[in-house]
Parts: C-alpha cells; structure tokens; sequence
C-alpha cells in the first residue's frame, strides 16, 4: 500500500485526538498554572513514548497474518465507535463535540479547586489534569500509530503523520491560544471512522485467511462503500428525527440528545 | 480487585465503547471467516464488512430508538 493513504489516515486521527488534549491543557495552563501543566504533559508524553518504544518494535516480531487479524478485528471495532458517535452526533441523536463549551467546563473544574503542592510540584491539580488528558487522548493515538504502523510494516511513517499533527495542533494552539473550536470535529471523526473501519475490515479479513479480489486495490471500493451506507445511516436518521421532532410538540428526546434544530445547517457530515 | 477492575472496565470502553454489538459482530465474523476459509475452502472476503456494516446499522438503530 502507497504510504499516503496511511499518512493522512493517522494524520486525521491525530488531529482529532490532539485537538481535544490541547482544550485540556489550556484550560490547566490558562486558570491554573502553566509549570504544573507543562510538567503533567510533560510526563504523560514520556509514559506514551515509553508505550510506543515498548510495543511497536515488539509487535513486529508478530506474525504478519495474526497481526493482520488482531490489530484488523480492533481497529473495525473502534472505527465502528467513530463512525457511530459521528451519525448519532450528525443526525442530532447525540450532542456534538463542542471544544468551546467542553473548555468551559474545564475552567469553571479548575477555578474551583484550591492549589496543592506535591513535591516538585506546585499545582498537583493542574498537573494531573493535563496529565490525565494528554495521557487519554495520546492513548488513542498511541493504539492508531502502531496498529496501522505495524500492519503496514511502516511504524515511522504512522509516527512522522502523528507528530507532525500534534504539532500542527500546538503550534496553531500557542498562536491563538483558544480553544480550537472551529476544526470541523465530527466531519473529520467520520471520515477517521470510515477509514479505520476499512481498514480494519480488509487486515481483520486478510488476518482470517480470505483473500481480497484485487489484492490492495479492493480498499479503492470498500473506503467508498462504507463511506456511502454510513452517510446513509446518518441521513436516514436525521431526516426521521426531524419528522419525529414535527410530529411531536414536546419531543420525547433520549437522555443527552438535542433537537434537531441544534444542528446549525450546513454542518452536515462530508 | 478495584483497580484490577478499573483497569478492565477502562479497556472495555476504549475498544468496545458505548456498544458491545459492534465489538461482538467483528469477532463473530471474524471467526467464521476463519472457519469458511480453513475448513470449508470458501473465500469469504464479503463477511466482514457486511458484518460490519450491519452491526452500524444495528447499533444505531438501538442508540435511536425511543423509549416508551
């Protein structure tokens, strides 16, 4: 497989996950204390570069076809998450990531928690919540790196896409120092989602023994494929919430849900 | 055994999520693939991304449907 496709797969991943661990960090660094914050992410990109080091020269000792197996059957099954998140939040079944609102929140947290020292640090608060959160996004990267890095026998690549997000997403970070809450967050979980999926699908199958017609090529039709009956999914949804929504004066919505009128136009999922 | 338990419940929702049904049909799948292919000889390459996609639509149709 050509090193592009893999390259903006990771890349978009990234982006996503960086994106939201930077909304984490500005909060800490921003109410609280920037040394406490840079040190808890500091150490947490410490334990998820020891993660990486650890793990993904291991995994290519693994047989190619049950790393195909695995590594396919666990990214079909995330990239399933993606993709469901990513409908429920489009159709307005789901409320969608909002990186303004979720900044606020974590300001209001942080405002309201006195300072604490713990030995060299002086906000324990403000270092564990940036740890916490860098910690948690990077894991996710970490699981996408060396999935699709290992699989393709092509670790540096999936490594260089990675950080090069992170620091597309830190850079424009410390310029506006904001929240990034313009990057199209749910178009872009989508099209991760279907690509994760794909992918998944085709090492998972590859892993069980079938052989794909076309070899590689076959990604050509399954990408679009699944791109095409997810986005189906998504509009069939959000046209049966919006009838249901007109049907009924008082919406009888789920737990956590937003009309669909919340959905601003135009925001659909490309 | 709490944090034994935490540490497995953390897992579950990183790879599982909200939803055991899509986690479940990709296993499912992916073993009788397996099966078809080693016992039966039969190429099946079409199972698992119907599974899947079945498994979305499944999953989403459960996440959507209004309690009474």
């Amino acid at each position: 497989m050509n090193a592009l496709p893999l390259f903006l797969t990771v890349f978009a991943a990234c982006l996503v996950e960086a994106v939201e661990a930077l909304t984490i960090v500005l909060a800490a660094g921003l109410t609280r204390q920037w040394r406490s914050t840079l040190q808890g992410m500091a150490v947490a990109l410490v334990v998820l570069a020891g993660i990486t080091a650890g793990i993904g020269p291991a995994l290519t000792q693994v047989p190619l076809g049950a790393l195909r197996l695995v590594v396919g059957g666990l990214l079909a099954a995330f990239g399933l998450q993606w993709l469901r998140k990513a409908i429920l939040r489009f159709s307005g079944h789901k409320d969608r990531h909002d990186e303004a609102s979720a900044y606020a929140r974590e300001v209001a947290a942080a405002q309201a928690v006195a300072a604490g020292r713990r030995g060299v640090v002086s906000d324990w608060y403000a270092f564990t919540l940036a740890f916490k959160g860098v910690l948690l996004e990077g894991l996710e990267v970490v699981f996408i790196v060396i999935t699709f890095g290992d699989t393709q026998r092509d670790l540096g690549v999936a490594a260089l896409a990675a950080a090069v997000a992170v620091a597309v997403v830190t850079v424009t970070g410390v310029a506006v120092r904001a929240p990034l809450a313009r990057v199209p967050e749910n178009a872009m979980k989508f099209s991760v989602g279907v690509m994760l999926t794909a992918f998944g699908t085709f090492w998972g199958s590859q892993g069980a023994g079938a052989r794909w017609p076309g070899g590689d090529a076959a990604l050509l039709v399954l990408v679009p494929v699944i791109a095409l009956v997810s986005l189906g999914y998504g509009v069939t949804l959000r046209r049966s919430r919006a009838a249901a929504d007109a049907a009924s004066p008082v919406p009888a919505a789920a737990p956590g849900s937003v009309p669909s009128a919340a959905v601003p136009p135009g925001e659909a999922v490309r | 055994m709490a944090r034994l338990r935490s540490f497995g419940a953390f897992w579950y929702d990183f790879v599982i999520g909200d939803d055991w049904r899509g986690g479940a049909a990709v296993a499912a799948a992916l073993v009788l693939t397996a099966v078809l292919v080693h016992s039966q000889g039969i190429n099946a390459w079409w199972l698992l991304p119907a599974s899947v996609l079945a498994a979305l639509g499944w999953s989403l149709r459960h996440a959507t449907a209004r309690k009474p």
